[in-house]
């Protein structure tokens, strides 16, 4: 827009007013024509992001169960459907659950994706090539992810096991998937893993804009090795390290695949999270109602860092 | 600090000109050895999966650490039974780009075109989206699907796997179409071409990269997906791939090199994609997510 006003604006003196209308009119036509472009997003944004949140919220406030596809009664029930999830006894664990999922995986990945980051800003040969076939894991289809794994993990016969065993690290073979209390860290393990790549190739690109100059600078200062991370990496890698995160915290509260594939949120609920136990609800047990209500705390969750996202994301833009 | 550049300037000087010089050449193999390291420990899983689906494996018996005998067995007798699903998944993940592109890609140039406040909001909605749970969406679309006849069918997969792409698509592509000179455009018009026509024959083939790069991670999106597969199928007749990989792990099935050949044959789109295709996904990793 600006741009089209401001050529008609120059071209103005020379053309006559009559190309000057023709001129405008084309613009307002030209918006016009722009949000014609735009129809077939909105609609299908709207069909497959506003009706299902829409809907959500309408089938938590409904009994709304198997019986409902054939009769097509979901009689109004107010909060009961929240009260339910809320009283059930898996809720606080999942909560809980998927606290320490979303910390864990945030942790490793980001931790180990930006020692990655910072080892691959070096040069030596083949950096390009290794660089990208670090992306595999991110790559594959999750559930792939979450079979190979499974098998890696397996107390049995996976190769985890014999391999530990067979240095005498471990006195035994470890029930990595099936015991309570390490199932939810083998899972963390697996999340970890998938993130890697994401964290290492954004927080590289965010590494590679900050100015040589600067650690030239900050190393004649003396500062060079963790002082120059200290004082130069970290300081102006904050915008991308900030985005990373919060984007990470956002993808890994809705991750379902993997701990469906590894545990299907066993042992005993030790992995199920509120993404995996709206699943449960709905599509197991078959209560869209309670399915949904668990749906929405997970939404209400999603949407606090998503703003949080924006807020940082503005700031960024604005330096 | 000025003291520290005092007590050992030449260090402080060496250190800060290293980007510029070569650096020692042992540090740099030592270097290449370490990064060599990380892949093996990294890629391990994908090494294992190959490796274990070239080996016939029943039960708890142990798989070699390489396949000495490899053995295809695996990979023929899961193509007899999955090879339907490999199917289902194609036709749902090309489906899937199709329509990813032709709705985003209008949208994205419309909103590349007209900056504005207007536009900062619908992009920000449309990040929004990509944050929203998928079980959110599938509890929704159920009952909808239910009630329109689209469960259990292709069209319905595609429709509900393009919610992946479309937001990501319409980011990526509009970064890079905002890039694109306004006089082109205007040229166009200069020539008498109408505004679709300009779209088609200036901004769609300027923009090729981009949509190619939007159209190879739609096509991943859907092929991976496996919620909607999960939840929106009900029986054997229209199945993906992930579908049929989870069946194995949620069966009592101990025959490993049959999981590990389907987690293969299904691996297969993501690996050509990296050897094939690599300067559009690394452009793609970064232009999705950061605006």
């Amino acid at each position: 827009m600006s741009v089209g006003t401001a050529q008609a604006g120059v071209n103005g003196v020379v053309a006559g007013p009559r190309e000057v209308v023709r001129r405008r009119r084309r613009t307002l036509l030209t918006f016009t024509v722009r949000w014609i472009y735009f129809l077939p997003a909105a609609v299908y944004l709207a069909l497959f992001f506003g009706y299902p949140i829409v809907k959500n919220i309408t089938m938590s406030f409904q009994h709304y169960t198997t019986a409902t596809f054939y009769t097509g009664e979901a009689p109004w029930v107010g909060l009961s459907n929240y009260i339910a999830v809320i009283q059930s006894q898996v809720f606080g664990t999942t909560i809980v659950n998927t606290a320490i999922f979303t910390v864990g995986c945030i942790v490793g990945q980001f931790g180990l994706g930006l020692l990655l980051a910072l080892f691959f800003k070096q040069r030596f040969p083949l950096n390009g090539l290794l660089r990208s076939l670090l992306l595999l894991p991110w790559l594959l289809p999750l559930i792939v992810s979450s079979a190979v794994w499974k098998w890696i993990l397996d107390q049995d016969s996976g190769v985890l096991n014999e391999f530990l065993v067979g240095l005498h690290i471990t006195p035994g073979p470890v029930s990595w998937l099936t015991s309570p209390s390490l199932a939810l860290g083998s899972v963390i393990l697996v999340c970890i893993w998938v993130g890697i790549p994401f964290n290492a190739v954004i927080l590289y690109g965010g590494l590679q804009e900050i100015p040589t100059e600067l650690y030239e600078a900050a190393a004649l200062d003396g500062a060079t090795g963790w002082k120059a991370f200290r004082h130069v990496t970290w300081p102006l890698l904050r915008p991308v390290t900030d985005v990373v995160l919060v984007l990470g915290v956002v993808y890994t509260l809705k991750v379902i695949d993997i701990i469906l594939g590894l545990t299907d949120g066993g042992p005993a609920n030790a992995t199920q999270t509120i993404a995996t136990r709206s699943y449960q609800l709905s599509f197991s047990l078959f209560d869209f109602g309670q399915g949904s209500a668990m749906g929405n705390v997970l939404l209400v969750v999603s949407l606090i860092f998503a703003v949080i996202y924006l807020r940082l994301s503005r700031r960024s833009s604005n330096v | 600090m000025s003291e520290l550049t005092a007590s050992r300037p030449l260090g402080g000087q060496r250190r800060g000109d290293a980007p510029h010089r070569q650096r020692p050449r042992g540090r740099r193999w030592a270097n290449l050895v370490i990064g060599i390291l990380i892949m093996v420990v990294m890629l391990f899983p994908v090494y294992w999966m190959i490796n274990v689906s070239l080996q016939p494996i029943n039960g708890a018996i142990e798989a070699n650490w390489f396949p000495w005998n490899a053995q295809l067995s695996a990979y023929i007798e899961v193509i007899g039974a999955q090879g339907p699903n490999l199917v289902t998944s194609l036709l749902v993940a090309i489906g899937s780009v199709v329509l990813s592109l032709a709705i985003a890609t209008p949208a994205a140039y419309a909103l590349s075109r007209s900056p504005g406040r207007m536009v900062d909001i619908v992009l920000f909605l449309i990040l929004i989206t990509q944050m929203i749970p998928g079980i959110v969406v599938a509890n929704a679309l159920y009952p909808a699907f239910n009630d329109l006849g689209l469960l259990d069918s292709i069209p319905g997969l595609i429709l509900a796997d393009a919610s992946a792409g479309i937001p990501f698509a319409i980011i990526l592509m509009r970064a890079f179409m905002s890039n694109i000179p306004t006089e082109i455009i205007e040229a166009a018009w200069v020539d008498g071409a109408s505004s679709f026509r300009a779209f088609w024959s200036v901004v769609i083939p300027v923009s090729r990269n981009a949509l190619v790069t939007a159209g190879l991670f739609t096509f991943l999106f859907a092929w991976s997906d496996f919620l909607f597969a999960l939840t929106l199928t009900t029986t054997p007749k229209v199945r993906p791939i992930t579908l049929g990989i989870f069946e194995y792990l949620s069966s009592t099935n101990e025959n490993w090199s049959q999981v590990m050949a389907t987690a293969g044959l299904a691996s297969i789109p993501a690996i050509a994609l990296l050897l094939a295709a690599q300067r559009f996904i690394a452009s793609g990793v970064t232009g999705g997510a950061v605006k």
